[in-house]
């Protein structure tokens, strides 16, 4: 091993390509996140699910009322909405401590940093499969049609799974680096769960649906919630996610080629 | 062949927050701890490791003596990996194994055997590098049935025993080791003794830090004497 001669940009690519292939780590430590949160309870990982069904089973016929939706359609509109929603926003508010989290372990170790943050992501994915048992028992009570245009729902998911390692690379660097910033985007969050059509959609803007349509986030959970209600979701909503992808991507990459060797010093 | 070669290694540890500025007038005179220096952004550092150069070869033992605060363990973990160098170059060739904190990874709510997993895992071993590892280490515990119970429940002492069975039950070309391990009551602890010179006699490469310079002198063939994160001086024995 050797530091010299080779680029940062090309250190950095091969900390993501070899923190991939080092799959049994992340795996293991992304189970071992879950089950810690949940040891000695009974029924672990599922009262995730149960927490989110009850929060379905609560606001889907009130605020179908509210906005004068027939019920049926509502409830399982927002239960493919709020577990999308979860699976989005934990992933932003934990890509805050990727890095942060791991401190022992970036100390010590000589282990790519990017492993930290497909530990987060499939953490994440594990809990996402956890809720996504809600649509089963919405789909009994409530059928909706069942399409081959749900397998878009994969193709959604995996585009944010995209999305969520730049995202866990730079949010992880940013926040190890000011402690404020994990902070800022916890409140965001808390505002832009009221601001994205989670629970409510684009269309009750009437002309100013375009407050939506500006929104990243809303794009993120059309290309995964409609898919999964067997609807598609608008080609707008595809093209910005993927220009998501590519832009963060790039920058990220940037950043972390630039300060990954920084990332200890700042734990 | 094994080896670390290092050339004008720095290491410079940033002071961040409003206090670093009366921070920087609290330690400037104190007499532990690397030297406070300036950064080329004019921030204030500690300069933990201050241009190291040396060449470890094949069969070389090293200890590293120095007091608090004088890089021995920064060095070790930038060995390690842990850290990369500000500046300078490190080249090292063979397989590593950190002694440094080898509890990392545990879990008190998991049972022994997840845990010997885990740490396994984390050493990069496969599943079935484990599976042949795990009768051999278990043994060597000898916590027997308590393996399978959840660590919390162990004495700190049967504790322990865990991490330090995984740890010198793979061999490696280069050994680093913050101060001697020493686990358990006097009959295990022999036997853990055994096991461990065991281990570093099999390195190619041995670096232990310790305060006395009595135990580096029986296990090393060469010392670096590092004085506020300056290699002061190479003795070799």
């Amino acid at each position: 091993m050797s530091t010299q001669a080779t680029s940062p940009l090309f250190k950095a690519l091969n900390d993501i390509a070899s923190g991939f292939r080092l799959h049994k780590i992340w795996t293991m430590l992304g189970w071992q996140d879950v089950k810690q949160r949940y040891r000695r309870s009974v029924i672990g990982p599922w009262w995730l699910t149960i927490s989110t069904g009850v929060m379905v089973a609560g606001m889907g016929p009130l605020y179908g009322r509210l906005f004068g939706q027939p019920t049926a359609g509502y409830v399982s509109f927002v239960a493919a909405s709020l577990i999308t929603w979860q699976l989005i926003s934990s992933i932003i508010t934990d890509s805050c401590q990727v890095f942060i989290a791991a401190e022992g372990h970036i100390k010590q170790t000589r282990l790519p940093l990017s492993i930290y943050v497909y530990r987060v992501v499939w953490r994440n994915l594990i809990i996402f499969g956890h809720n996504l048992t809600i649509m089963i028992p919405v789909f009994i009570l409530m059928p909706f049609a069942i399409d081959i245009s749900m397998l878009l729902a994969l193709a959604g998911l995996l585009l944010l799974l995209v999305n969520s390692v730049w995202m866990g690379l730079m949010f992880g660097i940013l926040c190890a680096r000011f402690r404020d910033i994990p902070q800022i985007i916890t409140s965001f969050l808390q505002i832009a769960f009221f601001l994205t059509p989670v629970f409510w959609k684009p269309e009750m803007l009437g002309k100013h649906q375009w407050v939506a349509q500006i929104n990243p986030l809303f794009h993120m959970v059309e290309i995964i919630r409609n898919p999964l209600l067997g609807k598609s979701a608008p080609l707008f909503s595809w093209t910005v996610v993927i220009g998501i992808t590519v832009i963060g991507s790039l920058v990220s990459l940037r950043l972390f080629s630039r300060y990954r060797p920084r990332v200890a010093y700042w734990l | 062949m094994a080896h670390i070669n290092a050339k004008n290694l720095i290491v410079d540890f940033p002071i961040y927050g409003p206090a670093s500025r009366s921070l920087k007038n609290a330690v400037l005179h104190s007499a532990t701890g690397g030297s406070l220096a300036k950064d080329a952004a004019n921030r204030v550092v500690v300069r933990a490791l201050n241009d190291l150069s040396f060449e470890i070869r094949e069969g070389d033992r090293v200890g590293l003596l120095g007091h608090n605060g004088s890089g021995k363990s920064t060095l070790l973990r930038v060995l390690a990996g842990g850290y990369e160098p500000v500046s300078g170059t490190l080249d090292m060739a063979g397989s590593v194994a950190s002694m440094l904190s080898i509890t990392l990874g545990m879990e008190s709510e998991a049972t022994g055997y997840e845990n010997i997993a885990m740490i396994c895992t984390l050493m990069g071993l496969g599943s079935r590098e484990i599976a042949e590892l795990m009768p051999k280490i278990a043994e060597f515990t000898e916590l027997g049935e308590y393996l399978s119970m959840p660590l919390r429940t162990y004495s700190s002492g049967m504790h322990m025993r865990v991490p330090f069975a995984v740890a010198t039950a793979v061999k490696a070309d280069i050994v680093l080791m913050d101060e001697w391990l020493s686990v358990g009551d006097e009959a295990f602890s022999k036997k853990a003794q055994a096991r461990l010179k065991e281990m570093l006699d099999s390195a190619k490469i041995l670096v232990l830090a310790s305060h006395s310079r009595a135990l580096l002198e029986n296990n090393c063939n060469r010392i670096f004497r590092l004085e506020h994160g300056s290699l002061v001086e190479i003795e070799n024995l």
